[in-house]
């Protein structure tokens, strides 16, 4: 089985942000970089594929220099081959999505996995625009995935409830939290990754349809009023919301 | 300018996002001219067509047939593409619901169309829509434009207003769009639903525990307060980590980012990502027995004590308040 899994760099959960000089962009001085926590679940899910079937992961990245680390990381989990598609020019989904299915279309992967989202931009659009690009059928936010000669059954989250989705390989996947729990890299593992190659190639020009003009901070809340400090204050809150802030 | 307001429906009963997008749409078309369409599909749809009619469409497009009864990816994304150029739509606006989020990125490709997802406001500006998106979960705010001919925008739910009756009586059509084998396929075989269950992400008052309610038993006391304010449950990452919670209820960055009008936040302590998820919602109210919990920097009333003292005394004097 052939496995490809695209993954993203992207700056902790627990990362203050700050705004860039240009206002577009976050400052990214002091802020730690990760491996995007879907994409780990994506990564996990297909290794697991890999040790169930046999065959190989290759796992792909588009973006600068940094990226390295993370695809390092991946190596360590367990990844056979890794692809940097070198640019670090401000893309859209689209231009995102058109980069990768550029050159997924040459991997020829039966199964294509990405998370559900990059924790970054938010986005969750990339991984089914690459299934449209390359027109092959996809599943997104998927939590539980059976796949029996070919043909597959996922589970995908929907507000208050799940979904089963059946389709055929090749086919697109987006992991969900839940999918899966990620391995930790072992310690021979991340010394092995150390000296695996990284391919790099550079992407065709790609048009950006969608811009950002600007970014900012939410504006900030401030503290409110402690109504109390035991039980006695309960009914002073409950009056508060329904007479001042008139929610109840 | 055109506008397709594509309405989500299950079990043919429209989402509360439905009517969200159709109003939206009817705002921009207010002050930039054009028609508003709204597009239903499904099986038998065209019964509960109707109701959209007063939020502002001046036609809705019905594409009913039975294999469209339940959701697919690839169909409902060839149906929408294929109804925007029929009917020449330059604006395109979906719910960013698990079904909107799945078909939008689809139908940006079929049409070569510029996609800002997951929108809180859309405003205009001479004759472009400039949306605003959260970004990092909600640590910071873009504004942004597209530049494509066709432009699509999914909306968060529970954020756009849904307004009072515009007196435009849509007509409704029916239109028929053919559809072989080969576009299912990918398709929903089963859905399950919890009944009367309600998702954070559409909740208009949610009850969140965090790592300080200590077990799953516990978490009956949020489901009984959540359950007299007709609200969701809403858990911390701690919590759906410790497997006391599913994800699906999980607020904050690898969870769900949520506006609700009153959102209580018991036992949670308040982590940089948990707040990205939740610093929208219009109240806040912390319940922590640790004053110093960065919760109680956000929140409009907080009540520091044991949520285990609290929160039954709460759900009592609440139900008394409502006559339950």
């Amino acid at each position: 089985m052939k496995l490809a899994v695209c993954i993203n760099h992207v700056a902790d959960t627990a990362s203050k942000i700050s705004i860039a000089s240009d206002g577009k962009n976050i400052d990214k001085t002091g802020v730690t970089f990760i491996l995007n926590p879907y994409d780990e679940y994506a990564l996990e899910e297909c290794l697991r594929l890999k040790e169930k079937n046999t065959g190989e992961v290759v796992a792909i990245s588009l973006g600068g220099d940094a990226h390295k680390e993370t695809l390092r990381k991946a190596l360590a989990m367990g990844i056979d081959k890794a692809v940097l598609i070198k640019d670090d020019s401000p893309r859209d989904s689209f231009a995102v999505a058109k980069a990768l299915a550029d050159e997924l279309k040459d991997i020829s992967a039966d199964v294509i996995f990405f998370g559900k989202q990059s924790i970054d931009s938010d986005g969750a659009a990339v991984g089914t625009m690459v299934a449209e690009m390359l027109g092959l059928p996809s599943i997104s936010a998927v939590i539980k995935l059976e796949i029996v000669n070919g043909t597959v059954i996922a589970e995908r989250e929907i507000e208050g409830g799940k979904e089963n989705v059946q389709t055929t390989l090749p086919a697109v996947f987006t992991a969900q939290k839940g999918l899966n729990e990620p391995r930790y890299p072992s310690l021979k593992g991340i010394m092995a990754a150390k000296s695996k190659p990284i391919e790099e190639k550079i992407p065709k020009p790609s048009e950006v349809k969608v811009e950002v003009l600007s970014m900012r901070k939410p504006p900030s809340k401030n503290a409110g009023k402690i109504v109390g400090t035991d039980v006695s204050a309960v009914p002073e809150l409950v009056r508060l919301l329904h007479e001042e802030a008139k929610v109840i | 300018m055109n506008i397709l307001a594509i309405t989500e429906q299950r079990d043919n009963k429209f989402k509360k996002s439905a009517f969200e997008v159709v109003r939206s749409a009817r705002t921009i078309a207010d002050q930039t001219g054009g028609d508003v369409i709204s597009l239903v599909i499904g099986d038998q749809v065209q019964a509960i067509a109707g109701e959209l009619a007063g939020y502002g469409a001046t036609k809705i497009v019905v594409v009913q047939q039975p294999t469209l009864a339940k959701y697919s990816s690839t169909a409902y994304a060839k149906v929408i593409a294929e109804t925007a150029t029929q009917l020449h739509a330059n604006v395109l606006l979906l719910s960013a619901t698990a079904m909107g989020k799945d078909a939008a990125p689809r139908v940006a490709v079929k049409l070569d169309a510029g996609l800002a997802s997951d929108c809180t406001a859309l405003k205009v500006d001479g004759g472009d829509i400039i949306a605003t998106r959260p970004v990092y979960a909600g640590k910071a705010l873009t504004e942004i434009k597209i530049y494509s001919a066709i432009k699509i925008f999914t909306l968060r739910p529970n954020v756009f207003p849904t307004g009072t009756s515009t007196g435009i009586s849509g007509v409704v059509e029916i239109l028929d769009i053919p559809l072989v084998e080969s576009d299912f396929a990918t398709r929903a075989v089963e859905t399950s639903q919890a009944s009367g269950k309600l998702d954070v992400a559409e909740a208009d008052i949610i009850v969140t525990g965090g790592r300080g309610m200590k077990s799953t038993e516990n978490f009956k006391l949020i489901e009984d307060l959540a359950g007299v304010l007709d609200g969701a449950v809403g858990a911390s990452r701690a919590v759906v980590d410790a497997g006391w919670r599913p994800h699906t209820e999980q607020v904050g960055q690898t969870g769900k980012t949520v506006s609700p009008t009153l959102y209580i936040a018991v036992a949670v302590s308040g982590s940089i990502q948990h707040i990205a998820g939740m610093s929208s919602s219009k109240y806040i109210v912390a319940i922590n027995k640790d004053k110093d919990a960065p919760i109680f920097q956000i929140a409009d009333y907080g009540i520091v004590a044991d949520a285990f003292d609290i929160v039954p005394a709460l759900t009592l004097e609440t139900k008394k308040l409502l006559g339950k």
